[in-house]
């Protein structure tokens, strides 16, 4: 019990200090060049390069709910209700969760066996000998692009789903991609979008940051890296899981 | 006497349930290179990241130029640990980033200099290691002894006036070792370091040290000018420095108890009636 609240105090003085970070590290005079740099190379890795799944992955679920719902909805002839169902369901939960997952197993597991690699190999021990602030240097360029590319990467998953939805009905169930796209963009309020948009950018935060804690928590070598970047999936899918219900209850008792 | 610039005033430090320093006192003077001995795992490369800031204490108190370490605020710790240059067991390069970066990375942190000057800086710094022809390898291209020397080169860019070496010479090869030991020394005739230095090579100990401390069972059981460690005849310094397999380091009770525990009984309960030697 005591280790748990250990953990969870230690990663919310993470979290804390990496916000309060995050505005002298993006605006400070030598520090600011760095940063940006930083900045850059993390939303390539975590963002930039998990495009092509996230498109892959969200384009087949897409296809998958519509094959799925559209047979119960024949039995009472609304096929077209088919593309509603796709474009709620991707818009406020499967796209930032899905998008979520992937950039959990492709950014997050990498984040923790970088930074683990660097404990072991004494690189941020020499970090904090130099008097550079470890959470300034490469916490936040981590938080701060797994925030933004979580959001750029859900617009992409959100399109590609549609996309693959899209087909699916034009291919399989005879549905025309005008009628489609019709009911889909009917349906849809800026609010499902925007909801979705915030639940991805809280699961961004959330990633790098578990990934970046048990990162630096390595301990013991190979063998910890290893462990510390499985329990980063591990743990950071709960999270996801158990934050977006938050968030869902949330919106469901404001009625967004 | 000068005053001391590094006080270590009675700490102790437990990890787990080993204490690994008991009430340790020692004095460290400006301008000296002080060598600290000690068998492997007695917290020599400890004592350097208490000196850091790195590891708190449990008790007693490390004085910085006579303020208290544990005292100091961020910008106060920063300032200390920007006055000093560590060298890293491995070298402790960055393994993402090339020679250059992994120098140019102090100065560019906490320096107004220019782009352009940071890089003749690592050039120079490098050339001084014999590493120049390497600039733009990333650290996984080098071999271990490069590394260290990088490390060293890295540690020289802020021109710091302190020095801590982690086992500098550990893994070298003979020319290396003798490279690395003749940096040390210009640095300290020339620029008037103070260094810390922790090792097991008694050559280069005896080579570079002004004073030697012996780190045994948690607490300085020696320490002495180079002359002393040479001749005394305490058979603590005399089987570390003579390397002899005999004596307190390795206590023949200690391999008795190891054997008793290898067998799972006493030691004069051997089987077959046979007795241990």
């Amino acid at each position: 019990m005591r280790a748990a609240i250990e953990f969870f105090g230690d990663f919310f003085y993470l979290l804390l200090d990496t916000l309060r970070a995050i505005a002298p590290a993006l605006s400070s005079g030598r520090g600011r060049h760095l940063a940006w740099r930083n900045l850059w190379i993390q939303m390539n890795r975590i963002g930039v390069e998990s495009i092509p799944i996230v498109s892959l992955v969200m384009f087949c679920i897409g296809a998958i709910l519509a094959m799925q719902i559209a047979p119960e909805f024949a039995k009472f002839g609304i096929v077209p209700v088919t593309a509603d169902v796709v474009a709620l369901a991707t818009f406020r939960e499967m796209g930032p969760l899905v998008s979520a997952v992937v950039m959990t197993g492709f950014g997050g597991a990498a984040i923790a066996a970088e930074i683990g690699t660097m404990v072991v190999g004494e690189e941020i021990e020499a970090m904090e000998a130099m008097a550079i602030d470890p959470v300034r240097f490469l916490v936040v360029p981590r938080v701060v692009a797994g925030l933004l590319m979580m959001v750029c990467l859900t617009v992409v998953g959100d399109l590609a789903a549609m996309f693959g939805g899209l087909v699916a009905s034009a291919l399989l169930l005879h549905l025309g991609s005008m009628q489609y796209t019709h009911h889909a963009l009917g349906i849809l309020k800026v609010g499902d979008f925007l909801t979705g948009l915030a639940k991805a950018g809280v699961f961004g935060v959330l990633i790098t940051a578990i990934a970046c804690f048990l990162g630096l928590k390595v301990r013991g070598g190979a063998e910890g890296v290893g462990l510390n970047t499985s329990k980063t999936v591990v743990f950071t899918i709960v999270a996801l899981i158990l934050v977006d219900l938050i968030f869902t209850s949330v919106f469901f008792y404001l009625g967004v | 006497m000068p005053e001391p610039l590094i006080q270590l005033q009675g700490i102790s430090k437990l990890f787990g349930d080993r204490m690994i320093y008991h009430d340790l006192h020692l004095d460290i003077f400006p301008g000296e290179t002080l060598v600290i001995l000690g068998a492997s795992g007695s917290g020599k490369s400890t004592l350097l990241r208490v000196l850091m800031g790195h590891v708190k204490i449990d008790s007693g108190q490390v004085l910085i130029r006579g303020r208290p370490l544990h005292d100091m605020d961020r910008r106060e710790l920063d300032s200390w640990r920007k006055s000093v240059g560590v060298l890293f067991q491995t070298g402790a390069l960055f393994n993402s980033m090339t020679l250059r970066e992994n120098l140019a990375l102090p100065v560019r942190e906490h320096t107004d200099l220019d782009d352009q000057t940071i890089d003749l800086m690592a050039q120079i710094y490098l050339q001084l290691v014999g590493l120049r022809e390497h600039i733009d390898k990333l650290p996984a291209e080098l071999s271990g002894g490069m590394k260290k020397r990088g490390g060293l080169a890295r540690a020289l860019m802020m021109q710091p006036r302190i020095l801590f070496y982690d086992e500098p010479t550990a893994g070298l090869d003979p020319i290396s070792t003798a490279q690395i030991g003749e940096l040390i020394m210009n640095l300290k005739n020339k620029m008037g370091a103070t260094s810390v230095l922790v090792t097991h090579d008694m050559q280069s100990a005896f080579h570079l040290a002004d004073r030697l401390a012996l780190l045994f069972d948690g607490k300085f059981a020696a320490i002495g000018s180079v002359e002393y460690f040479r001749t005394t005849t305490d058979p603590l310094v005399r089987q570390f420095v003579d390397g002899r397999l005999d004596g307190p380091f390795l206590n023949p009770s200690d391999q008795c108890s190891y054997k008793a525990e290898l067998l799972g009984r006493k030691t004069d309960e051997v089987p077959h009636g046979k007795k241990t030697t």
